[in-house]
């Protein structure tokens, strides 16, 4: 039979109670200022619940009062390991409004930089998630590949992380006279060094046994709680804004939509590993190619927009960024929203955690990328 | 054999004391002067071990590691020493400053304690009990009352969580160590450290206990590691979840104590692995090949000991620099469900062997 | 299967007759009393030959006399896109259904547009701010919104 311990001056039986935990605002693996309080039983979460604003700055209330120009320096500041790939939204977006043709050059040129984004993010993600789950040499292999993208950056426009290169109309210089040079000798590089990613994590048995199963996301709840990027494909939700609504070059180039249908951490972590693939697959395609011509079309110095509203979405790193603004016709946004993925990502971190581990939850919020920047704007 | 033994050197110290002291007296000045040199090979260890680890993980992270402190920044452990010591030691406002201020020295005195027993040498040998493995694994697995008292105490939730996890860790982890070493045990048919030492004259069990050896050896390595709490068994103080686990609240050289315990430990795991399972201080020999084993007995015997053990120490290191950390369930279940019982039907195997007299 | 505009436009109709369309930044908008929302956003997304599933941006626009709800639908099966405009006539009150039970996302965008636009979503199931205190005075995306402490006015 078996006996249940009892409290000694009532006699009753011992109860087990939750407790809460608060996981952040300063914690190792939030990997900014996000706070999650936690219910407890034990060691088994019962329920996860975000608790943002910690570095909410209410960019969009700036970008009313900011000419578009400005906007543009202000969307570094969201997700800044996609500095390229959000200043390129509201470019869009801009010349969406301007009703301007982008040179080619133009095209290829953002379009090869924002690859090389999504690999720096890729990258320092491996890293970081490998330290998430203990394997701390993992974050300097990923340091390692990252810093010659990030030399790259520099070489082109001066910064190494908020980049600023996009102005409504084209780039803010021409490339430097080595990034040909500099991203095929980095290509090269990384296609040698991807495989020893895969030798020191994805083989690993422990590895396998801390993220296969972890953290599973239906296709259903993908959709419904908005789950894109990388995140929403290894759920089997096929949401490549790249694919559905290409902008800049890639139509020009080949590529796949990797997709996969288990939805749990382990597929979160190949799919990203596979986009790195196809990351150096695009830019090798359009590396020789980059058509001559003018790096920018000329805008005035002051840039109306035509009243009436405007949507542009574009590809990060962490899934579909969307810039809707609302013109009245002046230098100004009436309204500018940004649809931040982070954001609907976090929303389901919720239904992924539930019932799992704290060393769980680790790895599920690691397998989400989350910036926080991104997420409180 | 013609290896030193320390005997002579302590003898003569006895005697030299002897020849104007009263017997309790010589007693308690050797007890200082034994004190002493524990004390000293503590905090060298600490030193040496903490430099090695970081200079290790630098090797495995294509990095250089600490180059500022003296040439190649050898200093720098010490330099760290010192700025923990002037640390202000922080007490949060709700501990139990008694059990607080406890937790620490606890765990000091159960690697204290295991370092005591340790045979270094021949002869060198502060302790040698007739139960010298019984003793050894009592008072290693000590120490994580310690733990639980520092995570109970801190008045955090994570340093709890943290403790919670030590204790199911090293509880469990414990059967495993001394099971394995038990399976030596059969074949040395001594539990002194002496003894099992003498016993691997003509070669170490690793090789002469066939597979059941090697698997113990092996399972010993795995239980070891995760009862000193390193990676990636450092689920007690797994940082990317619990902060720093239970000794979250610790500074100044209250955590200098756990931080070097954790070092200590290792060398103290991995100088029963080489004790029991590589001969300790014994050198190389291969039956009786006479001129070989003369050969080998010219490396003094301090060096054998101190090679093995630095061999099994970068094992363990190199664990922790390469493997993601395990979670707590797949932790228990791993030594439940798999090591356990390898170990048990490990044990009977052996001690067939050692009955039907099949082993070398 | 895609659904042409105006046959998106129809079956809005069918539903909401006093909806007002207009096309803006790619998309049919689709304008329409806050009343009506919840049924018509239920019938988008239940309907077999509608069925938009996934709603990528849920905000909020504060106008001198009114407030709307923008809310853009995809369709990922049938991959056609709408942007429903909820008005609100009351500026001091407003008040409106949540979507949070059509599409889990919203639970996260309500909190937010709750926060910054002060816009109530009725049945919402933990209405709170979600980036500002809960003391915070004010609702700061709203265009009378002043704070002369935080914001520099040039």
């Amino acid at each position: 039979m078996e006996e249940i311990a009892t409290n000694k001056n009532t006699g009753k039986p011992l109860e087990t109670q939750e407790y809460f935990i608060n996981m952040g605002p300063q914690h190792p693996s939030t990997h900014g200022v996000l706070r999650l309080l936690l219910t407890l039983e034990g060691e088994i979460i019962h329920n996860v619940e975000p608790h943002l604003g910690y570095i909410h700055r209410s960019i969009e209330k700036m970008c009313e009062k900011d000419s578009y120009t400005q906007i543009i320096h202000l969307t570094d500041r969201m997700d800044y390991l996609s500095s390229h790939m959000n200043n390129e939204a509201v470019s869009l977006a801009v010349e969406q409004g301007l009703e301007v043709e982008i040179p080619d050059r133009v095209k290829v040129i953002r379009t090869i930089i924002s690859e090389l984004t999504r690999l720096s993010s890729h990258q320092l993600w491996w890293g970081v998630f490998g330290m998430d789950l203990g394997a701390i040499t993992s974050f300097l292999y990923g340091f390692r590949d990252r810093e010659m993208i990030i030399d790259i950056f520099e070489e082109t426009c001066g910064a190494r992380l908020t980049m600023n290169y996009n102005v409504p109309g084209g780039l803010m210089f021409d490339i430097h006279p080595n990034f040909q040079k500099g991203t095929k000798a980095f290509v090269t590089h990384f296609k040698k060094k991807l495989p020893e990613y895969d030798q020191l994590l994805t083989e690993n048995v422990i590895f396998e046994l801390r993220t296969k199963g972890v953290g599973v996301l239906s296709k259903e709840d993908a959709i419904s709680f908005g789950v894109t990027g990388p995140t929403g494909r290894a759920s089997g939700f096929s949401n490549d804004i790249r694919k559905h609504n290409p902008y800049s070059a890639y139509t020009q180039v080949d590529f796949n939509e990797v997709l996969r249908e288990e939805g749990d951490s382990y597929a979160r972590y190949k799919v990203r590993i596979q986009e790195m693939w196809e990351s150096m697959s695009i830019i090798e395609q359009l590396i020789d190619n980059i058509p001559e011509g003018d790096y920018k079309v000329k805008t005035k110095a002051v840039i109306k927009l035509p009243k009436g509203e405007y949507y542009q979405k574009v590809e990060t790193a962490r899934g579909e960024f969307g810039v809707y603004i609302i013109s009245e016709g002046g230098k100004s946004p009436y309204r500018l929203k940004f649809r931040s993925p982070g954001f609907s990502n976090l929303s389901a971190l919720n239904r992924m955690a539930k019932g799992a581990k704290i060393a769980d939850l680790v790895v599920i919020m690691s397998t989400l990328d989350l910036v926080i920047p991104d997420i409180d704007r | 054999m013609n290896i030193y033994d320390f005997k002579n050197l302590t003898d003569s110290i006895h005697a030299s004391l002897s020849v104007n002291l009263s017997p309790t007296a010589v007693t308690i000045i050797e007890f200082i002067i034994i004190a002493s040199a524990f004390m000293i090979l503590f905090t060298l260890l600490g030193l040496v071990l903490v430099y090695a680890e970081r200079k290790i993980a630098a090797f495995f992270q294509l990095r250089l590691g600490p180059m500022r402190v003296g040439k190649w920044g050898i200093a720098q452990t010490a330099a760290d020493a010192i700025k923990l010591i002037l640390k202000e030691p922080l007490v949060t406002k709700n501990a139990d400053k008694f059990l607080f201020n406890l937790a620490p020295f606890i765990i000091i005195l159960s690697t204290f304690l295991a370092l005591g027993a340790m045979p270094f040498a021949k002869g060198l040998h502060a302790l040698d009990f007739d139960i010298g493995i019984l003793y050894l694994t009592a008072v290693s697995s000590f120490g994580v009352i310690g733990i639980l008292i520092a995570g109970w105490s801190s008045d955090n939730k994570y340093s709890l969580i943290g403790a919670m996890r030590s204790g199911a860790q090293v509880v469990s982890y414990e059967l495993s160590v001394g099971l394995s070493l038990l399976t030596v045990v059969i074949l040395a048919g001594s539990l002194q450290f002496s003894e099992i030492i003498a016993s691997q004259e003509t070669g170490w069990w690793i090789f002469r206990g066939h597979i059941p050896a090697m698997i113990a050896f092996i399972i010993f390595m795995i239980a070891g590691t995760a009862e000193t709490g390193r990676g990636p068994f450092d689920l007690p103080e797994a940082e990317s979840e619990l902060t720093a686990g239970y000794h979250t609240e610790y500074s100044g050289l209250k955590f200098a104590f756990f931080f070097l315990a954790e070092f200590v430990n290792m060398f103290i795991i991995a100088g029963i692995g080489a004790t029991v399972f590589l001969g300790g201080w014994m050198p190389f020999h291969i039956g009786n090949w006479e001129g070989f084993n003369k050969i080998m007995d010219f490396i003094p015997s301090l060096f054998w000991f101190f090679g093995k053990v630095a061999f099994l120490i970068f094992l363990m290191m190199w664990f922790k620099w390469t493997f993601p950390r395990l979670r707590i369930d797949q932790l228990l279940r791993l030594e439940w469900k798999y090591l356990l019982p390898i170990n048990l039907v490990n044990i009977l195997v052996m001690a067939f062997i050692v009955l039907m007299g099949w082993h070398f | 299967m895609m659904m042409e505009q105006e046959q998106l436009k129809e079956r809005i109709l069918s539903i909401v007759p006093e909806a007002e369309f207009e096309e803006a930044g790619g998309y049919l908008n689709a304008t329409f009393p806050f009343a009506k929302l919840h049924n018509l956003a239920k019938n988008l997304r239940e309907s077999e030959d509608t069925l938009f599933d996934f709603l990528f941006c849920l905000t909020g626009v504060d106008w001198p006399d009114h407030m709307t709800v923008v809310y853009h639908l995809k369709s990922t099966i049938h991959g056609h896109s709408i942007v429903l405009k909820a008005k609100i006539d009351s500026r001091e009150k407003p008040e409106i259904d949540t979507v949070s039970d059509i599409w889990q996302t919203a639970e996260f965008h309500e909190r937010e547009v709750f926060d910054l636009f002060g816009i109530k979503f009725r049945n919402h199931p933990d209405l709170r701010r979600i980036f500002l205190d809960d003391d915070w005075v004010g609702y700061p995306l709203r265009k009378d919104y002043v704070d002369k402490v935080n914001i520099i006015d040039l």
